[in-house]
């Protein structure tokens, strides 16, 4: 029998768990079928499309994705079942019984190529002229079935006007062709929802609430949907040409900071296969693009381990030592911006447990502003910085009303791995074929630990090897610093340390079970949330949440396309790097010990940390007027 | 327009419209047991009324095998199709038949729920199907214990739709019900394993759950002396247009279209649209088929055309009822239906080759083939229908000296 997976999506919108037969007649579970003249074997259940994909048999797909529960919109999968009157879509269709399937007719071939015809007639714009240029899915179906015209007319005017009212993602539904991936992103892979079809027939379309702009609705930004949309109907913002003026500008002293992801990702863009990391080579592709200073992020993720670390010591010596009642436990990670729109959003009562630091993006800017600007006698005024993100959230963030504590405007401009790859592009760069070069100084050489904040559960490692070693002033007890128990895909991961032996000043945690959560996806941040409210969350003292399924590596602003097996692939470009850096604990950073010897001199959480490195949060509530 | 339910019945017929005392049905069901149930209903053959004609015995017996701690029974009164108007009759008239057969389909597959999914536009029988409810109740044959057989729990309750003809699909009506968009579902899994709530559902139109009351009580034997081999019993025909008497009728399956036209006294006859707007449209050559399964099939909508009227113009009609009613979800029904209105606009002004109109056709074939449900896949049926068979008129003849056509 088939059930669904959970109530509250709709059965048409999400995967279907299929039960295997009691009294099966099948023989082990499996069912044999036959797949145009050969035969195969297949599990109870598997879909036509796997066991096709499985048989080396390729089906086109466009409303289908990994990552995604399954739509059966497009049509454009279907094949001829024996027995049955009409196509069935294979990626719908549980095998249940032995069936013969025709991948190939004449019937199977007209109907795909109708399909074609019919989205391309209403599909407007020209290739020539849109980004997904070259990587497009519904170009390449046009290619695959050799469409040279446009059999049923082909739209002229746009239909929509293009919703450019966000900082992060725009809409251009006049390229949209409904497969609803980004609807169901937003809700099923999301639990986001504010995304949804809109109308009836010839006027549906793919909409907010009440269809209002995009930056008027609880949308977090995560641009989750951006990776999955097969056209350009969904985009992030792109400031790459204000990037350019500020680089062609003499007087300006353009400062560029890269996220430890990208530089995982970037090579996919210029065709590199995924779990290829580009960072030596990124670095000399940017000065030879103009850039003046190349920093790394991960020097601020290390700042973000000081502050944050220090906030959570200090909360526990609250709650443990003088018993404050008051204290929020547990302390939830503040690094990731589609995850704090989320928590501001939905559950703004809960804002005091986040840590008041600022993401590490944020933090940079403030320091480039302030202490760099200082120290290499540059005017703040006329530094623009460039933050490289895999994220769409981070341009929201940046633009965020409180982020300019240096006085300025901390961060100018977020940009995206991919908008990145096309200013490399531009510039005549083919990145694989760079040198290789190090970061600029001051900021030189970050730990390891900076580095892993881009996969799931890095900021919750980083944390533990400081925080650890900090209370007891002896290593984390694992092999080659791997805390495995960080590591991983699984949605919601649950682990503990114990403090021994603590060192005088930290003796109050003698003995403590130090307990932790990390959640990726804000589907799993939802589920953490609702064991906070159920109380279930009491012993806990430290989450880490990330919006992206991944963590940053599988950010809204990272290469399409995407899927589990691509993110595992970055994530293990991203540990293998680290554990060939000279330095993995980020209070070991030696750059670190010199901003708080000379600069941030009442040292993490002090008076002048307060004001650079930490903010606060709004509360947004789900009802906007 | 009727508001009240009508207590004396003035119509006859063979089986719908023939005799039956409220309650002698679900008597009967109590006393011959859930099998012996089943059994009478596959001896009678009968089918699904809203069109599509799926064995209904087929759909109770999966529905009764299936394991599940809830199920339920849903009457499908989103009477949408143009042209068709019997349920409503049947609810005004006959709600005895309706109710009666629910509770039997209860009982004969442990459903303890009953929802009627009322058209919109149907609104205004609301008070009087709840009053008539809950006179049942207190008689004992809806409720706790009914009719003192232990167990025998059933209710029955009404949800109004708001207006979607994609609704009267079965799964989009029961994604209606959930309270989602009106958007029909991936079959398999099909609603007798996985329907309201993901629990094994029994959706059936009006009239099929009508007939159950009289083939429980008067037995499947009685019930398939009336219609042809396949077709078995009688069907209700919603009859409009160009005739002197339209209305709703109870005829046998295998009436011939000819003797249809005769009884509703329908003079100068041209085009018959068998099955509303997803059904064919038969010319004059074709009125000696007959309605049934076998040959011209129809959930009971019959629209009469005589020869004043523009059948390109009708088309027309049609596909911007689709264009409209289309809900949006996949490719061959919300873009295919466009296309196709597309190409009769450009007929009427006369633009068009016969290679255009022949690849339409072949669009049309894909959307009868590749759409996700039944709308789309019966859309074509028109356009195909009526170019092949009106080809005389619409590609050869003067269209001026035709009635309501601008020259």
């Amino acid at each position: 029998m088939l059930k669904r997976e959970n109530i509250r999506i709709p059965v048409s919108q999400q995967a279907l768990i299929v039960e295997k037969p009691i009294d099966t007649t099948t023989i082990g579970g499996t069912v044999t079928i036959q797949i145009n003249e050969k035969k195969v074997s297949v599990p109870f259940g598997t879909t036509i499309l796997d066991a096709c994909k499985e048989n080396q048999i390729h089906i086109p797909t466009l409303c289908h994705h990994p990552d995604l529960c399954i739509a059966g919109v497009c049509r454009i999968c279907v094949v001829e079942v024996e027995g049955l009157r009409t196509l069935q879509t294979s990626c719908s269709f549980p095998v249940t019984s032995p069936i013969k399937i025709h991948t190939s007719t004449e019937k199977v071939r007209k109907a795909r190529r109708h399909i074609i015809d019919l989205l391309l007639s209403e599909h407007y714009g020209e290739c020539y002229s849109c980004f997904r240029n070259g990587n497009c899915e519904l170009q390449s179906l046009a290619k695959e079935y050799g469409v040279d015209g446009y059999s049923f007319g082909h739209i002229l005017e746009p239909k929509y006007k293009v919703d450019k009212s966000s900082a992060a993602v725009i809409r251009d539904m006049n390229k949209c062709i409904l497969c609803k991936r980004c609807v169901r992103t937003c809700i099923d892979l999301q639990e986001v929802g504010v995304l949804e079809a809109i109308n009836r027939g010839h006027e549906t379309h793919v909409g907010t609430f009440l269809d209002k702009p995009l930056a008027d609705v609880i949308c977090i930004n995560c641009g989750q949907c951006i990776n999955r949309c097969p056209t350009a109907a969904l985009r992030a913002n792109d400031p790459s040409d204000e990037i350019w003026n500020a680089i062609d500008d003499p007087k300006k002293h353009v400062v560029i900071q890269t996220a430890p992801s990208p530089r995982a990702a970037i090579g996919e863009e210029f065709g590199i296969e995924p779990g290829h990391s580009f960072t030596g080579e990124l670095n000399t592709a940017l000065r030879r693009i103009g850039f003046d200073k190349v920093f790394d992020t991960n020097f601020t993720a290390d700042l973000t381990i000081m502050e944050e670390g220090t906030e959570l010591l200090r909360r526990l010596k609250k709650a443990v030592v003088e018993k404050d009642s008051s204290v929020k436990l547990p302390q939830f990670t503040s690094c990731s911006p589609g995850w704090i729109k989320f928590i501001e959003h939905f559950y703004p009562e809960y804002l005091d447990y986040l840590s008041s630091a600022k993401s590490p993006q944020q933090m940079f800017g403030a320091v480039i502003k302030t202490f760099y600007a200082k120290e290499s006698k540059i005017d703040p005024a006329d530094i623009i910085t460039v933050a490289l993100m895999p994220c769409a959230a981070k341009k929201f963030e940046c633009n965020r009303p409180e982020m300019n504590s240096s006085g300025f405007k901390d961060v100018d401009y977020g940009l995206t791995t991919r908008e990145m790859a096309k200013m490399i592009r531009e510039a005549g760069i083919h990145l694989p074929e760079m040198p290789k070069s190090n970061f600029d100084e001051p900021f030189g050489n970050a730990s390891g630990a900076g580095l892993i904040f881009g996969a799931t559960g890095g900021v919750m490692e980083a944390a533990l090897r400081t925080v650890y070693e900090l209370v007891t002033g002896r290593e984390v007890p694992f092999e080659n610093l791997r805390i495995e128990s960080c590591r991983g895909f699984e949605g919601i991961k649950q682990a503990s340390i114990k403090l021994e032996n603590c060192v005088e000043s930290y003796n109050f945690l003698e003995g403590v079970e130090l307990k932790f959560i990390v959640a990726h996806g804000t589907a799993n941040a939802k589920k953490v949330m609702e064991m906070l409210q159920r109380g279930e969350l009491s012993d806990v003292h430290f989450v880490e949440i990330m919006a992206c399924p991944g963590g940053c590596l599988g950010g809204g602003g990272q290469p399409i396309p995407t899927s589990e097996e691509i993110r595992r692939k970055r994530a293990q470009a991203i540990y293998e790097e680290e554990e060939g850096l000279p330095v993995r604990k980020s209070h070991e950073n030696v750059h670190i010990k010199y901003i708080y010897e000379n600069f941030l001199t009442d040292g993490p959480c002090g008076e002048l940390s307060h004001k650079l490195l930490h903010t606060h949060y709004t509360k947004r509530g789900k009802y906007i007027s | 327009m009727e508001t009240t339910l009508k207590t004396s019945k003035k119509r006859t017929g063979p089986v719908l419209f023939s005799n039956y005392q409220q309650a002698d049905g679900i008597k009967k069901a109590i006393e011959l047991g859930r099998e012996n149930i089943l059994l009478e209903l596959k001896n009678s053959g009968l089918k699904g009324r809203g069109g599509a004609g799926f064995s209904t015995a087929t759909k109770w017996m999966l529905s009764a095998a299936a394991n599940a701690e809830k199920k339920f029974i849903v009457c499908n009164a989103d009477e949408g199709e143009p042209g068709t108007f019997k349920d409503r009759v049947l609810l005004l008239e006959y709600p005895e038949l309706v109710f009666d057969g629910m509770v039997i389909a209860g009982f004969t597959i442990g459903a303890k729920t009953g929802i009627v999914y009322l058209r919109g536009e149907y609104e205004y029988m609301l008070p009087s199907l709840e009053g008539f409810l809950n006179n049942m109740k207190e008689e004992n044959l809806l409720g706790k214990n009914i009719l003192e057989k232990e167990g025998f729990d059933f209710d029955i309750n009404i949800r109004l739709g708001s207006g979607a003809y994609v609704c009267g699909e079965e799964t989009a009506l029961i994604e209606s019900l959930e309270g989602y968009r009106g958007e029909p579902r991936n079959r398999p899994p099909f609603p007798v394993n996985t329907g309201y709530l993901g629990y094994p559902t029994i959706v059936n139109n009006v009239e099929t759950l009508a007939s159950i009351p009289h083939i429980i009580y008067k037995g499947g034997e009685w019930f398939k002396k009336n219609g042809t081999d396949k077709s078995k019993g009688s069907k209700l025909f919603s009859v409009s247009g160009d005739c002197r008497k339209p209305g709703v009728y109870e005829l046998q399956w295998g009436t011939k279209i000819n003797e249809l036209l005769d009884i509703v006294e329908a003079k100068n006859c041209k085009a018959v649209q068998v099955g509303g707007a997803s059904g064919v449209c038969l010319p004059k050559s074709q009125f000696n088929r007959s309605l049934a399964y076998e040959d011209a099939v129809t959930g009971g909508s019959i629209i009469i055309f005589d020869e004043s009227r523009n059948m390109l113009k009708i088309l027309k009609n049609f596909m911007e009822f689709f264009v409209e009613e289309s809900c949006g979800q996949c490719t061959p029904c919300r873009v295919g239906n466009t296309k196709l209105l597309e190409g009769v606009e450009n007929i009427e002004k006369g633009e068009y080759t016969f290679s255009y109109i022949n690849k339409l056709k072949e669009l049309g074939k894909t959307m009868q083939a590749a759409s996700k449900c039944g709308l789309g896949q019966s859309s074509p049926n028109s356009f195909i229908s009526i170019l092949d068979n009106f080809k005389e008129e619409i590609f050869y003849s003067n269209r001026k000296g035709i009635k309501n056509v601008k020259a």
